[in-house]
């Protein structure tokens, strides 16, 4: 199978991701989506890796993966504090700070 | 099936010439040692008892900061690529490594500070305890203190001296999510006002991790089309494969998105306001100045050696960013009614000035920038110093309207803030004037003549916010909302001082630094 379908695939998720971090108000989903953007980078460094002929992008993808797991931590620590101060985790509701 | 057997190949013959990789340990040490002083710090929060932890702590993390600085002055001079091509130990890496130290020195004092509020230190004694809760009123009654606060501080240290050191992409967003992760922690551990704080967190952490994706998803076209992640490798892959293509077009636009977010350019500015306003008084200082120096740092290297190649491409990208970024940071501060907003929205506005110094792209125009970004970070925490010493019965007075009558209380402070916003300002005789004249010449030296004048009109108008705070201290009556000056220990003493005493040396005698940028102003390839 051509490796670049995988490289559409891999953007066409990204947008996905984007697209979710943009209209939904669950900070949970939201940060999904920031995941799922992260994985869709890592396909492309993978597929890349295999179409390019070297093995930088695989090592890229397991760093990134390190990298998100770093970051689900503080997020849900972040999260879970926002939810228990205002039982709710939308993102539309923390609007003290504006203008 | 072909490419599958180039890769397996390239597996095998990898794995004959394993080598160990050489590492230059000396010239990666300052990282090395904030970076170690970072895991002591973690033991240190596990196994030692709660009395001990706060002396500890200040030992490792200022000891570990002026070790890590006189290495970075012992380096002085070393022009070399380290570790497989990853780190790039430059003129402009020292100067950013070094002024990331001195500034974090004196970030670290000014979190350090405990008898501005009578409650304790600007920190929340537990940040897991509910706000108004039960819990954190006996937590605040122990006096207990959230040391957790210092292995924080060093991370995100940690990733700012990697950050304009790092020569690939990789290394890029890991430096760029560890100096993050902790930065989007401490912006939610406010004492005080602690819904604000949490919020803040929110944001910062959710818009930044959005932002670093983007940041990733470039990085992985680039490595498409150029089958290498590190900058020299782009460089090359650029020169010899002329007719750039979508891959990186696209590409190169996420990287800047990444990186422009981290600068608080606009259109990427949206969070600078609502975290700076949020995050603890210290921790604001901190970030609005190292952050700073070392995204531009970050930014730099990627422009000016990875895609130095198709600067045609991104110039006038910048150029547009610039203008932006200069024009809206100054006209929407003068709407703001809150001194940490307007602080704010003044370092959207910096960053557009130093912008300029980017655009110009020349060997002046990065010296410049270095100036700039020395003078800024330097006024920059000192007027956040100010903002964490003015305060009424809730707190922090941040409204401007408490601000009315200062210099008829309390001289001095007011005197000294006086001094900072005259630098941001860029008035002769202030750091502020020579790191504006620097970038605005070396800009005007490589033909944007336009993004100057624009720039001058930019000044212009934030000189009127700035003056703005300056006559409400100075020249209007107190009344009884009229915040007070609470005198601090010593260390918010001297970081302000430190802050002051720069502020106004650069703008007398900036000779020294100017050589010493314009001697540190090439990129190693």
């Amino acid at each position: 199978m051509n490796p670049s379908n995988y490289v559409m695939l891999s953007a066409v998720l990204f947008s996905i991701g984007a697209l979710g971090v943009l209209v939904r108000r669950n900070a949970i989903i939201v940060f999904m989506s920031v995941e799922l953007m992260l994985n869709a980078a890592n396909l492309a460094f993978v597929a890349f890796s295999r179409m390019n002929g070297n093995l930088d992008g695989q090592v890229v993808a397991f760093f990134v993966m390190v990298v998100a797991a770093a970051e689900v931590v503080v997020g849900l620590a972040i999260i879970v504090t926002i939810f228990r101060t205002r039982r709710s985790a939308s993102i539309d509701e923390p609007n003290l700070l504006k203008y | 099936m072909s490419a599958l057997l180039t890769a397996t190949t390239v597996l095998s013959e990898t794995t004959e010439e394993f080598e160990l990789p050489s590492i230059n340990y000396s010239a990666i040490a300052p990282i090395l040692i904030i970076f170690g002083a970072a895991i002591v710090s973690v033991l240190v929060e596990a196994f030692a008892p709660r009395r001990a932890r706060r002396p500890l702590q200040l030992v490792i993390v200022l000891g570990s900061v002026i070790a890590a600085l006189v290495v970075v002055v012992s380096l002085a001079g070393t022009f070399l690529i380290t570790a497989e091509g990853a780190i790039a130990v430059d003129g402009p890496t020292l100067v950013m490594q070094g002024t990331l130290l001195v500034v974090s020195l004196l970030g670290a004092l000014l979190m350090a500070e405990r008898t501005i509020d009578p409650l304790g230190d600007a920190f929340a004694p537990r940040a897991s305890a509910l706000p108004g809760s039960e819990d954190e009123r006996q937590f605040t009654e122990r006096g207990y203190l959230q040391t957790e606060i210092w292995p924080f501080f060093l991370f995100a240290l940690t990733g700012m001296l990697l950050f304009p050191a790092a020569n690939d992409l990789l290394l890029m967003f890991v430096a760029l999510e560890v100096m993050s992760l902790p930065l989007y922690l401490l912006a939610g551990m406010a004492r005080r006002r602690r819904l604000l704080s949490q919020e803040a967190s929110l944001k910062y952490f959710l818009l930044g991790a959005f932002s670093s994706a983007f940041f990733l998803y470039g990085a992985a076209m680039l490595y498409g089309y150029s089958g290498t992640v590190s900058l020299t490798g782009i460089a090359a892959a650029l020169s010899a494969k002329p007719g750039e293509g979508a891959l990186v077009t696209i590409g190169v636009a996420l990287l800047l998105v990444g990186l422009l977010f981290k600068i608080a350019a606009v259109p990427f500015h949206q969070w600078t306001p609502d975290v700076y306003q949020g995050a603890p008084t210290p921790v604001t200082g901190f970030m609005a100045a190292t952050v700073k120096i070392a995204a531009f740092g970050a930014l730099f290297r990627l422009l000016y050696v990875g895609l130095g190649g198709m600067q045609w491409d991104w110039e006038p990208v910048l150029w547009i960013v610039s203008i932006l970024t200069m024009v809206v940071g100054s006209i929407v501060a003068i709407t703001q009614t809150d001194i940490k907003r307007m602080l704010a929205y003044s370092s959207i506005a910096q960053a557009g000035f130093i912008l300029v110094g980017v655009v110009a792209v020349s060997r002046e125009g990065l010296a410049g920038s270095m100036f700039y970004l020395i003078a800024y970070a330097f006024t920059t925490i000192g007027a956040f110093a100010v903002v964490a010493m003015v305060r009424d019965a809730s707190g922090e007075a941040t409204h401007l309207s408490k601000w009315a009558g200062l210099g008829k209380k309390s001289p001095l402070v007011a005197g000294v803030f006086a001094v900072f916003m005259l630098a941001l300002a860029g008035i002769p005789l202030t750091s502020g004037f020579i790191g504006k004249f620097s970038v605005f010449t070396a800009a005007i030296a490589s033909g944007a003549t336009w993004l100057v004048i624009v720039a001058v009109g930019a000044s212009l108008i934030a000189a009127f916010f700035y003056a703005r705070v300056i006559v409400l201290m100075f020249f209007s009556e107190p009344t009884e909302n009229t915040a007070s000056v609470v005198v601090p220990s010593a260390f918010t003493t001297v970081a302000l001082a430190a802050g002051a005493t720069v502020t106004i040396v650069l703008g007398i005698v900036p000779q020294p630094v100017l050589e010493l940028v314009s001697n540190a102003d090439v990129f190693i390839r």
